[in-house]
């Protein structure tokens, strides 16, 4: 079974729309939205939902009124700034606590409760292309790592019980602890990038990454006719480096169009971008299936 | 004043606005890139990086010499960077989130304090205007705590009590322009958590809407002013419009699509200056975040003083 996770590093490059066709192209894949941030992929495939799972992971500190004395400990102690004081008394800031417990364990009068928090909710759904697993992290909250490891461990078994051959997934943008989660165990890293001083900048700290953990990295180029020099540069750049250059798309309509309708690009008729399109999931399926890395996976 | 340039969808436009916004701001000024995973600003804004230094968490050191095992620590951590493995304490520091719980509990004093390189902190200016950026070490999983350290450097005031008595912040003589990085969750809320006033880009299309709303509900409960900046108006439908309508969101300024745009922006230029007629609707929206922020200033003053 092949794992391919499509990145970019920098937002809005076309992630999404890219892997709503591949999802198109694929066969007997199963798809798996790990942008649980701020997903998108559902809103190309139409998904039916046919499980929905509470997403629960670390604790938030809340002070109970009538047992703290206000000595003020906690607040000497947190170090993420998360206690305030106010008129009527020490308060945790919800979205400045870490859950870390350090209140909780110090506090001479134990009025510090520590409570589970459910931040999001995750989703096994049917899809015109196969089944997806997607989540919605709360907005707001943390733990994302964690989800996207809840998401692909929940991902890769029902991928070896139905007998899968490939599974696709949407990733997040930038290059911290989500990113890093998505590409633990993959065995394949699609980066879309875009020819712009940003694009190939994120690329390249997103490559780097990858090759950090040793997933081989394969690049395609984004609208690449809106700046012809700094295309062609980044593929230079890309083959200098190693990495497997899939190709260019050029700036299209079409991606907005087919988003307008909720389907896939290559749903759509022809045009150069579906075309293009085309050839590198080609490309890609061509790929040789590299070995399964064994990277832990990281919690954080 | 500080204001931040935040929204969901990544890729719609922060940077443009930010490297403009910044470029033409008419009071003293530094642009601070908390985009710290991916940052780009420097890319536009071509500063002169005068300091650039490591940014260090706290984690935990062993002295196996004065550990006995007895485990507290490990029992104690939330993010399993300490466990006890037969005759050894295994250390993770990758995992520490550097709460220093197990600093104050071992009972031997066996945990010293020691760093992990979180990324670098980078300062310096561009013309008149100040420049601030970190930058995430590749590997690096947690951003948020880099992004605590270059607000200090602002002196933003993360415990929120300003503590000088006049209800005004430290940034007072400043203005800072932060831009933040995309999504919803703990990064970009993050970023934006210490700001008077929140500017959301986003793009008229249905992956900008959806994000939009997300980004909304994110950042409502934080009490701030916020206002809605559509860039590549034109594209897509009017799903935004009529949701920032709808919520009550203003929208203080659009940018239709254009391809001089897209193409000025490849090439590394500021969008204000390289398509000069653009210049008024940044003015605008200036002014918007600058009533705003002033206002929501104003009120709460008067509430502190109620």
């Amino acid at each position: 079974m092949r794992e391919i996770v499509v990145i970019s590093g920098k937002g809005g490059t076309g992630k999404t729309s890219i892997t709503a066709a591949f999802a198109h192209l694929a066969e007997n894949a199963i798809l798996c939205d790990l942008d649980v941030d701020a997903p998108d992929l559902h809103l190309l495939l139409d998904p039916v939902t046919e499980e929905i799972h509470d997403f629960r992971s670390g604790h938030e500190a809340v002070i109970d009124q009538a047992m703290c004395i206000a000595c003020g400990l906690c607040a000497d102690m947190c170090r993420f700034g998360a206690i305030e004081k106010r008129i009527d008394g020490y308060h945790v800031d919800s979205l400045r606590c870490e859950g870390c417990k350090v209140c909780v364990r110090f506090c001479p009068t134990e009025a510090v409760d520590f409570n589970e928090k459910l931040c999001g909710r995750w989703f096994a759904s049917g899809t015109r292309f196969g089944p997806m697993i997607h989540a919605q992290l709360f907005p707001g909250e943390e733990n994302s790592g964690r989800l996207v490891a809840l998401l692909k461990k929940q991902t890769r078994e029902r991928a070896a019980a139905q007998g899968r051959s490939l599974i696709l997934c949407d990733g997040a943008p930038g290059i911290g602890c989500p990113v890093i989660s998505s590409l633990s165990g993959a065995g394949q890293a699609v980066i879309v990038t875009e020819p712009t001083p940003s694009g190939r900048h994120d690329m390249e700290r997103v490559a780097e990454l990858c090759a950090h953990f040793r997933i081989p990295v394969a690049i395609l180029i984004n609208k690449f006719d809106l700046n012809l020099q700094n295309s062609a540069d980044i593929e230079r750049h890309c083959r200098a480096k190693g990495h497997t250059f899939l190709g260019v798309l050029p700036h299209d309509d079409v991606v907005v169009r087919a988003m307008m309708l909720g389907k896939s690009v290559t749903e759509l008729p022809e045009t150069a971008f579906s075309e293009a399109l085309r050839m590198v999931w080609e490309q890609i399926i061509q790929l040789p299936a590299s070995r399964q890395n064994n990277i832990n996976t990281l919690k954080a | 004043m500080i204001y931040a340039i935040a929204s969901g969808k990544g890729g719609t436009g922060k940077t443009t606005l930010t490297a403009s916004l910044a470029s033409m701001w008419d009071r003293p000024v530094t642009a601070v890139d908390l985009d710290v995973e991916e940052p780009n600003l420097h890319l536009f804004l071509h500063p002169e990086i005068t300091s650039e230094e490591p940014a260090l968490m706290e984690i935990p050191v062993l002295d196996a010499e004065r550990c006995t095992l007895c485990g507290l620590c490990a029992e104690f951590c939330q993010f399993k960077a300490l466990s006890v493995m037969g005759k050894t304490l295994l250390l993770f520091p990758e995992m520490c989130h550097g709460c220093g719980g197990c600093l104050a509990l071992c009972p031997e004093k066996a945990l010293t304090p020691g760093g992990r390189e979180l990324g670098h902190i980078l300062s310096g200016n561009a013309g008149s205007l100040g420049f601030l950026m970190g930058r995430l070490r590749v590997g690096e999983a947690m951003s948020p705590p880099l992004m605590r350290q270059v607000k200090l450097r602002f002196n933003m005031n993360t415990n929120k009590d300003t503590g000088n008595g006049t209800g005004k912040g430290p940034a007072e003589e400043t203005d800072i322009l932060i831009d933040a990085p995309p999504g919803v969750s703990c990064p970009a809320v993050n970023a934006v958590m210490d700001a008077d006033c929140i500017v959301l880009v986003t793009e008229p299309t249905p992956f900008g809407l959806h994000d939009f709303r997300l980004a909304i509900e994110a950042f409502r409960p934080l009490g701030k002013p916020m206002g809605a900046f559509i860039n590549r108006a034109g594209i897509g439908d009017a799903g935004v419009q009529d949701y920032c309508a709808a919520e009550g969101v203003p929208i203080w300024a659009e940018i239709p699509f254009s391809r001089a745009v897209a193409e000025a922006y490849s090439k590394g230029q500021v969008v204000c200056q390289a398509v000069p007629e653009l210049g008024g609707v940044f003015t605008t929206l200036m002014g918007s975040m600058r009533a705003a922020a002033t206002a929501a200033r104003a009120k709460r003053m008067e509430v502190a003083h109620a």
